[in-house]
């Protein structure tokens, strides 16, 4: 195993850093296009997961285990919210029978 | 080295596919395939243990979670209604500046080294989790009452009313 | 007495709170009682002090220190000399005689415990101005006093004229006292300084005719132009009548009026080194004189026949202060509140007698029916037109002897005034008493003499009237003029300075002579005229030929203010009524508020509730959050 890592490894750290702004960007953009509310939180995890990577990336490179028991959490969390998101989405679609956020814009003036 | 390059490749291309299928249904497998390539990332950085919780937790439940309730839902790609050009253009843009500014605001950071595993024991279970249960107790069980909280709450959310019961 | 000296002051003031507080609940015997009493208690406590100062002379009683700002310090403190311990005894004396007269006079009106408490309370502040040892002291009196003006011309406030009236005196008192302000300043600003002590010694040592100095006494004189009714600021006086007489005869007759002289006479080092100053006083006086005493002539209310020969005999006085005639004009202050508070007073007996009844075109044949009205009436008018042995005949002749000393025409117009003084009074007096009663069966049923409380202080005024002169004969006639020599320490500085103004005593009888026959001749040509030939003035809706009508409508000087001074300022208020305040003011606040509305319209926008709109704005605020802080960093 440690040859394999030495050979695949010296990657820039700045190429760990623009893959997961590129990530992070893609799921910005899912999040402004898409109009059904499921679509929309899935972009937001790909975002978390932009930032789960890079954050491993970091730890690995400072050899600080800290970055990684912070991902660990990351996901913890991601998967609370998840099930209560998700839970709140089929509540709004049993009242209004619809996931379009065009159509959820009671909150206004 | 340069698998790390081709699995960027396909995660990008995955991401990008997510967000423009306009079946939900195939968004969300593409989500499934993008955290696939998220998971050989962990294995080449030496993170084992994320990247086993990577694939078991995000993909094994997490997003079959989603997929459930888009069944519940019962969406296809008839019902799937799209925004303006208009919108996407602004949305496009805004994304692309926000990744300017984010690569930029990093370079700051100003390195340019190279990611070598130092410690090849960093990732492995056995060493995170002394890590997790030594310095980070508090935050350990914290977040189990968060998942406790986040349990009851989604139960709470989705139960029906009862519906009143008619006398006679 | 230096330590209870403040009970002067303060013994009527005690008199005003407990009359104030009790005005509805004590009863008129008890009111009225205590009204007088602290007053005669206050006179006690004067003569006790002017005993003093004649032994010993003056003294200074400090009650406390008052305020200390820098190098400025002033203390609250009594000054009692000479000039200020004969004022103590005519204020006193003179308002303990119309507090007895009021009980009688104000018997059966209602306000009748206010009243009291009033004229307590303007005893009171006339007495802080006389003690004063410093001009902030006095200058706490002198605007009490006029606010005491205010309160008691305005006691019949339901009437709007009479409520005018007061209003009148007090804007004009004001005007005066913003001049009398800015003097108080220079005088800080030049000497350090505003008590007497500091300043009039300073002054001594200064030179004459200075800026400094004329600046300061002419403001001071606009100070006393308008407490004392000179031109231009004497309209209030004889609409101040509005007020009950004893009022009348108490503010507009023995006191208040005299606080502008007093002042004068106290600064008269001041004055003395500021001759421009005291030629102007001189005109003023003598211009006020002549125009009030034209106006005298055909006037038919008996009240302003009476005021306006207050403000021609206010003229006489300041005419002898710009003479240099310091004590001349005292003395005509002291024998004037004698004889002038008897007129009033008398006069208010009158009208009290007519069932309030003021025109003297219904009185007439009176001397019968009251008889002791009349004999006091009648003595009162001899002082005045200045026939001897009568009290005015020594003081304004003082005056006049002074006056041909300075200047000869100033002397004949004088002569001339003094003649019309004479004949205006004892044109009242006939009018009033003399021939067939012409008012109504009614009035005539009603007449009466008035009762003992208010019939005693004619009597003693009367008798003070005739022997009020005494204290001042001069040389030519024999006497040892004892005022002179009284008041001599107070204008010991000025007297050096002044020109000097001692005439031959054959001139000087040469002069009273013919200021006496000038006199007689006007009271025959009266008598004539009124008695013999029964001439009644023309009632108002007739028309009169050209003079008397001008001098009838006082010369339309009410008018002319309205024209000059109260329109223009009208028109300034609308203006800035109509444009600051609403446009500019108005406008500025409102437009806030229209600004703050726009803008929450504008902003409400943003809500649109569109859960795609928040993200994206989201994006940017995150967008804008990192940029900024790459740029600061």
């Amino acid at each position: 195993m440690d040859s394999f890592f030495k050979t695949v490894q010296s990657v820039p750290l700045n190429h760990y850093i623009l893959l997961s702004a590129i990530i992070f960007s893609i799921g910005v953009i899912g999040v402004l296009i898409r109009r059904n509310a499921i679509i929309i939180f899935m972009s937001v995890e790909l975002m978390l997961n932009a930032v789960n990577l890079l954050l491993t990336a970091f730890s690995v490179y400072r050899g600080d285990a800290t970055g990684q028991v912070f991902v660990f959490f990351i996901m913890a969390l991601a998967a609370a919210e998840v099930a209560v998101g998700l839970a709140i989405i089929v509540m709004i679609y049993r009242n209004t029978n619809s996931v379009d956020i065009n159509v959820l814009n009671r909150l206004k003036w | 080295m340069s698998i790390f390059y081709f699995i960027a490749f396909l995660s990008i291309l995955f991401a990008v596919l997510v967000i423009s299928a306009k079946n939900p249904v195939h968004s969300i497998l593409y989500l499934i395939l993008t955290f696939f390539t998220f998971t050989i990332q962990y294995i080449l950085l030496n993170a084992q243990f994320l990247a086993i919780v990577n694939f078991i937790v995000y993909m094994g439940a997490i997003l079959v979670l989603f997929l459930y309730t888009l069944m519940l839902i019962n969406l296809n790609k008839d019902s799937e209604p799209v925004k303006t050009n208009m919108v996407k253009i602004a949305a496009v843009l805004g994304g692309g500046c926000l990744m300017v500014v984010l690569v930029a605001a990093l370079k700051a950071v100003g390195t340019s080294q190279p990611v070598l595993v130092k410690d090849p024991g960093l990732g492995l279970v056995k060493n995170l989790g002394k890590i997790l249960f030594d310095e980070f107790l508090l935050p350990f069980e914290v977040s189990s009452l968060l998942l406790l909280s986040a349990m009851v709450g989604a139960v709470l959310l989705a139960t029906r009313d009862k519906k009143p019961v008619v006398n006679g | 007495m230096d330590n209870y000296i403040w009970l002067i002051p303060i013994l009527p003031l005690a008199g005003f709170l407990i009359n104030g507080l009790g005005r509805n609940s004590l009863s008129k015997s008890v009111i009225g009682a205590i009204g007088c009493l602290v007053v005669l208690a206050s006179f006690g406590l004067s003569v006790a002090a002017f005993l003093q100062v004649k032994s010993t002379g003056k003294f200074e009683a400090t009650m406390f220190d008052w305020f200390e700002i820098g190098f400025f310090k002033v203390q609250f403190s009594f000054l009692v000399d000479q000039l200020s311990s004969l004022m103590l005894l005519i204020i006193t004396g003179v308002g303990f005689l119309i507090h007895l007269y009021s009980v009688g006079y104000m018997q059966n009106d209602e306000g009748f415990g206010k009243f009291f408490a009033y004229l307590n309370l303007f005893i009171f502040f006339m007495l802080l101005l006389v003690l004063g040892s410093n001009y902030l002291i006095m200058f706490i009196g002198w605007e009490g006093v006029g606010l005491c003006s205010y309160l008691l011309i305005g006691f019949w406030f339901t009437n709007p004229d009479y409520a005018d009236a007061a209003k009148k005196a007090f804007v004009m008192n004001r005007i005066g006292d913003l001049g009398f302000i800015i003097g108080l300043f220079l005088i800080m600003n030049y000497f350090g300084s505003v008590t007497f002590a500091d300043i009039f010694p300073k002054a001594a040592s200064m030179q004459a005719g200075s800026v400094p100095f004329t600046l300061i006494t002419i403001l001071l004189f606009i100070g006393a132009v308008g407490k004392s009714a000179q031109i231009p600021l004497f309209t209030w006086l004889p609409d101040a009548m509005a007020g009950p007489t004893p009022v009348s005869a108490l503010i507009h007759a023995a006191t208040m009026v005299t606080a502008g002289v007093y002042m004068v006479a106290r600064s008269n080092i001041l004055f003395t080194l500021a001759p421009y100053t005291m030629t102007i006083i001189a005109v003023v006086g003598l211009a006020t004189a002549v125009f009030a005493a034209l106006i005298a002539l055909s006037q038919t209310d008996i009240k302003k026949v009476l005021a306006y020969s207050t403000v021609s005999q206010l003229g006489y006085m300041f005419l002898g202060l710009g003479v240099g005639a310091y004590t001349g004009a005292f003395f005509h202050v002291l024998t004037h509140a004698f004889f002038k508070a008897l007129l009033f007073l008398g006069a208010g007996s009158v009208i009290h007698a007519m069932s309030n009844e003021q025109d003297m075109r219904q009185m007439g044949g009176l001397k019968g029916k009251l008889k002791i009205t009349f004999i006091t009436m009648l003595i009162g008018t001899l002082a005045i037109s200045g026939i001897p042995p009568f009290a005015g005949f020594f003081s304004k002749d003082e005056i006049l002897a002074h006056t041909f000393a300075h200047s000869e025409t100033m002397y004949v117009i004088g002569v001339i005034t003094a003649m019309f003084t004479s004949f205006y009074m004892f044109r009242m007096l006939y009018l009033t008493f003399y021939g067939k009663f012409r008012g109504t069966a009614e009035q005539e049923h009603h007449v009466h003499e008035s009762p003992a409380s208010m019939t005693i202080p004619l009597i003693v005024l009367a008798v003070l009237s005739i022997v009020g002169g005494f204290i001042g004969i001069p040389e030519a006639l024999g006497g040892h003029h004892w005022l002179e020599e009284w008041l001599k320490p107070v204008f010991a500085q000025s007297a050096p300075l002044l020109p000097d103004s001692h005439l031959s005593s054959s001139t000087e009888i040469a002069l009273m002579c013919a200021s006496v026959a000038g006199a007689v001749l006007a009271l025959i040509y009266a008598y004539v005229r009124y008695v013999k030939n029964n001439h009644v003035p023309a009632a108002d809706s007739e028309e009169r030929p050209g003079l008397v009508s001008l001098s009838y409508h006082k010369f339309y000087i009410d008018e002319i203010y309205d024209f000059l001074i109260r329109k223009p300022l009208d028109a300034l208020s609308v203006f800035f009524y109509k444009v600051v305040d609403l446009l500019v003011i108005d406008g500025f606040v409102n437009g806030l508020g229209k600004i703050s509305v726009k803008t929450s319209k504008g902003l409400r926008l943003l809500q649109t509730g569109n859960v795609g709109f928040y993200i994206f704005m989201m994006v940017i605020g995150i967008i804008g959050v990192l940029l900024y802080s790459m740029f600061k960093i």
